[in-house]
């Protein structure tokens, strides 16, 4: 048992457009990992078991938990965060909204609170009021009441619908 | 000081304009900087070994096999950390009678409640010190248990048998004739309230980084906190280091909400442990300690009784409360806040002359509970306007009537109450006009009828209330807390015509850094992209009590106004002495000098650092430009600014399920001089869906032997935004008179208000099947076993 935590495996994947190759402890979480090791503390921790969303990575497109994968779990495939995206501009109509509609206070849920909103941009673009707040209920935010949230993203997609780019 | 020179009031500039907030775009890139982002070398992890016993006491603690593990740098017990820090008692002169024990950053063998500090851990890394956790050997003796609020009362077994009784705090109060008021009163009611107890949880969890340089004999803390000055002077004092060497930096902050402004045991401990290790020690929090150690809030249970004319004129109110508060009063600002301003604000809004109260705060073995968000208001405002919506139930009158009749009048001002309060000036018929108004009452009441009769039972509740904001040192100051009411701003004129600004007042996300940029462009006269605010190091910013009870833009927003308005006159003395131009003939506008009475620009403000600072030799010989001022402001006329606010809650109640469903919600709020709407605008939604939490879903449930069942964000619920409504806010503004700026606080109305609105508007739905909830948080079970159906 004492020997389980030292097993490490030899793991490859895009990160932020980038190959890494590290070996990584087989129990350590993805978002952990990202944190620590790579120094991307743009994603947060806040209930450790998948509720709260502070944590929500995008992998192959899809966004998850960055504490219910482990990082081995990424060999193999592409791993986007907060910092990456907003360096590549995807993230950019979603946070000028947000900026603009102080669809943020403490600013800790927010990159997931983004990364999720971001995917019902992709995904839904179609999408009503009481859609997005479904959407956007997996991520836990604690100051804003989230009016201004489902504003800035009521906002974007309008804008996108309206064939507006950023 | 400088000479006592009159200075102009300042134009209103960006006072009152919605500006997005400058420094959220960090926040939004993920490049903030929380504690546990901040990275150091030799830094070591400590985490804790916790009771998971209510009470108990603590056999044999056998650290060694953790000490062995891969890793580890230290173990430690309560009586060798004891040795670097000493014990605290939560206690304040101006509450009369109240006792706590002595407690310690890491208990002495004995564990008061489930979640107690027993031992620290410090390892390299995290996961190694938590992974040696699992190898501390503990034997412990089971002790009698106290969890209700009733037996610690009666005192049957005494948690602290030194202090004779678990009574920490008792209040009573009785001001008029309430006797005589009641018998004469045509009509009485009376209900009992329970509030369950919850929490901030606050995204970030608590989190502390502590840096001792041993060679300096200096500590440097990151930390997580609302207080940096208050913290400063706890370490301090509590750890044996000059208070000049000790510097509190506080970065971003991922929520507080009153959770992080308390010393917690296991943060005082991680400083303790650097200083014992000589190296930077950090603690951050999980989730499971965040709930067995965050401070909790709101148990009580409490009778109140309401006596009225039969035309609905409120004659008296009584109240007989009780709270339970854990194992020990939390340092340094008490347990007994709470329950004090329970009494303090029952019946607030009304202009009734005859008031009672009992107010009794027990020790219990739960976690300990102090100062959350809105302080006591939930519970008042709930028991205050519940009552008032029963007894408009007797009367069958409508509650909006019955508030119109019983409301302070808006031109009775200066008003004392019958608690003793002081109200400079309050707006509860303008603000509750203008939300009945806002929300169409006599429409929806109209909706309402025509639903019940299709079998879809709608609710619609209101809730007045009254706020204690900008306290002065009344609240914390005379009873000897070196907690500090002033607060303190800088403000220099860099030599590029920038203006930096160093406020006291910290920054927890509400905007504090976004308004002063607001406050000091307006009042030195520069554009807000000139501006740039430091808050959060007690390094380097002037001395003051930071973010709690709602002071920050009331107390530090004035201290800018004056800091700005001084410097603009320096910088104007300054101009003339450039210039050769009379200074009352000057003006600063648009980052420039100008001509007061032509706005023609004289002189960019570079220009004026230029020379200020790089030319000084080309002005007259004895004059010496100062670029930098600094003003302090403490509230004097008063001992709060009071606001006042009313919300709406429209609800639809499933009698089959029991399920709430919010539909909409309402507040008018009055804080004075709105400095940024969007940011007020956000912050009252923000506070009204802790308030819905709270009446909803959230509760710390405890079982009988103390111990807590739903320690995770899965079991314990809170607002998401699928359950929330939209929700609308709209102003009355009143500006205090005390200060020039005219702000009074905000930051607490929404969660003050939202419980009473929301409980009122579920028994209106519930009304028309006899049915009643007087628990809160309002789960469906509660509602199904009021309609009797369960």
């Amino acid at each position: 048992m004492s020997q389980a935590p030292a097993t490490e495996i030899e793991t490859t994947f895009v990160l932020n457009g980038t190959q890494i190759t590290r070996r990584i402890p087989a129990r350590l979480h993805l978002v952990d990992f990202l944190r620590e090791e790579m120094g991307l503390t743009g994603s947060h921790t806040a209930c450790e078991h998948g509720v709260c969303g502070a944590c929500t990575l995008r992998v192959d497109g899809e966004i998850v938990r960055g504490c219910l994968m482990l990082a081995v779990q990424a060999s193999g495939r592409k791993v986007d965060t907060i910092e990456g995206l907003s360096d590549s501009g995807e993230l950019a109509a979603l946070q000028s909204a947000f900026h603009e509609r102080n669809a943020l206070q403490c600013g800790f849920c927010t990159p997931g609170m983004l990364m999720a909103a971001l995917d019902l941009v992709k995904h839904r673009p179609d999408a009503t009021r009481e859609q997005i707040r479904v959407h956007l209920s997996g991520n836990y935010c604690r100051c804003t009441g989230y009016h201004a949230i489902v504003d800035a993203v009521e906002a974007v997609l309008e804008a996108q619908r309206q064939g507006v780019r950023p | 000081m400088n000479a006592p020179e009159k200075l102009p009031k300042v134009k209103t500039g960006y006072i009152g304009a919605s500006e997005p907030r400058p420094n959220a775009k960090r926040l939004l890139q993920g490049r903030g900087a929380y504690v546990d982002d901040l990275r150091f070398p030799r830094l070591a992890h400590a985490v804790f070994f916790r009771s998971p016993y209510a009470h108990a006491k603590l056999k044999k603690l056998d650290l060694s096999k953790a000490r062995a593990q891969p890793g580890v740098i230290a173990t430690v017990d309560g009586r060798a950390l004891a040795e670097y820090c000493t014990p605290w008692v939560g206690v304040l002169a101006h509450l009369k009678g109240i006792k706590s024990p002595p407690q310690h950053a890491i208990a002495i063998e004995r564990a008061c409640w489930q979640g107690e500090a027993m031992a620290a851990i410090v390892a390299e890394t995290r996961s190694q010190a938590e992974d040696a956790l699992a190898h501390v050997e503990a034997e412990w003796e089971e002790l009698p248990v106290v969890t209700d609020m009733q037996a610690a009362l009666r005192g049957d077994t005494v948690i602290h048998p030194e202090l004779g009784d678990n009574i920490c705090f008792k209040r009573e109060l009785s001001v008029g004739e309430i006797d005589a008021a009641f018998a004469r009163a045509d009509v009485v009611v009376e209900e009992t309230y329970d509030f369950g107890r919850h929490t901030g949880v606050c995204p970030e969890m608590r989190s502390i980084l502590a840096d001792y340089n041993a060679a300096e004999h200096t500590l440097t803390v990151y930390q997580a906190t609302q207080a940096p000055h208050m913290m400063q002077d706890i370490f301090s004092r509590h750890l044996g280091i000059p208070e000049a060497n000790v510097r509190v930096i506080c970065k971003d902050v991922g929520g507080s909400y009153g959770i992080k402004v308390h010393v917690y045991p296991d943060e005082m401990a991680t400083a303790a442990l650097s200083v014992m290790l000589r190296r930077p020690v950090k603690f951050v929090a999980d989730r499971l300690e965040s709930f067995l150690t965050d401070i909790h809030a709101r148990e009580h249970r409490a009778k109140v009784r309401l006596a009225l004319s039969r035309d609905g004129d409120i004659l008296a109110f009584e109240l007989d409360d009780l709270t339970g508060i854990g194992p020990y009063s939390v340092y340094p600002r008490t347990s007994g806040i709470e329950g004090n301003q329970v009494v303090n604000l029952v019946g607030g809004p009304y202009k009734h002359q005859h008031y009672r109260a009992l107010m009794n705060v027990v020790f219990t073995n739960k976690n300990v509970t102090c100062q959350y968000r809105a302080v006591g208001h939930p519970i008042a405002v709930a028991l205050t306007e519940g009552i008032v919506d029963l007894a408009a139930a007797k009367l069958g009158m409508d509650p909006a009537e019955l508030r119109r009749r019983n409301l302070i009048a808006d031109d009775a001002y200066p008003y004392s109450s019958p608690a003793g309060l002081k109200f400079e000036g309050l707006s509860h018929h303008k603000t509750m006009d203008k939300l009945l108004e806002l929300m169409d009452y006599k429409g929806l009441r109209a909706e309402q009828r025509a639903l019940r009769e299709k079998g879809v039972y709608r609710g619609i509740g209101l809730a007045a209330m009254i706020e204690v904001t900008n306290p002065s040192p009344a609240f914390y100051g005379v009873g000897g807390a070196r907690i500090s009411a002033q607060d303190g701003a800088t403000i220099r004129l860099e030599p590029t015509g920038m203006i930096t600004v160093m406020a006291s007042v910290t920054e927890q996300g509400q905007g504090t850094e976004a308004i002063f940029a607001q406050i000091a462009a307006s009042a030195v006269g520069v554009s807000l992209d000139k501006v740039r605010v430091i808050t959060g190091d007690t390094g380097t910013t002037p001395y003051g009590g930071g973010t709690w009870a709602s002071r920050g833009a009331g107390i530090g927003g004035e201290a800018v106004l004056q800091a700005g308005k001084a410097l603009r006159s320096n910088i104007l003395d300054l101009a003339a002495a450039i210039l050769n131009e009379d200074k009352a003939q000057l003006d600063v506008a648009g980052d420039a000098v100008v001509d007061r009475a032509s706005s023609e620009t004289k002189l960019p403000l570079a220009e004026v650092g230029r020379v200020g600072y790089f030319r000084p030799d080309t002005l007259p010989p004895k004059f010496q430009a100062e670029l930098t001022v600094t003003r302090h402001y403490t509230p004097r006329e008063y001992p709060f600014t009071f606001t006042n606010g009313i919300q709406a809650s429209l609800v639809e109640v499933d009698p089959d399920t029991g399920f709430v469903k919010l539909l909409k919600h309402w507040c008018v709020e009055d804080c004075g001089t709105v400095i940024n709407p969007m940011l007020v605008d956000e912050q009252i939604r923000g506070g009204i869906v802790q308030g819905i939490g709270a009446a909803l879903w959230e509760e710390c449930v405890y079982d009988e032997s103390g111990q807590l069942l739903n320690g995770n964000l899965a079991d314990y619920l809170v607002p998401m935004s699928g359950e929330i409504p939209d929700i609308v806010i709209a102003h009355v503004s009143t500006p205090t008179r005390t200060s020039e700026l005219g702000a009074k606080g905000v930051g607490e109305a929404g969660t003050a208000g939202a419980p009473a609105a929301v409980m009122n508007a579920i028994n209106d739905a519930l009304a028309p099947l006899g049915a009643r909830v007087a628990a809160q948080p309002c789960t469906p079970e509660r509602v199904l076993r009021a309609l009797g159906k369960v």
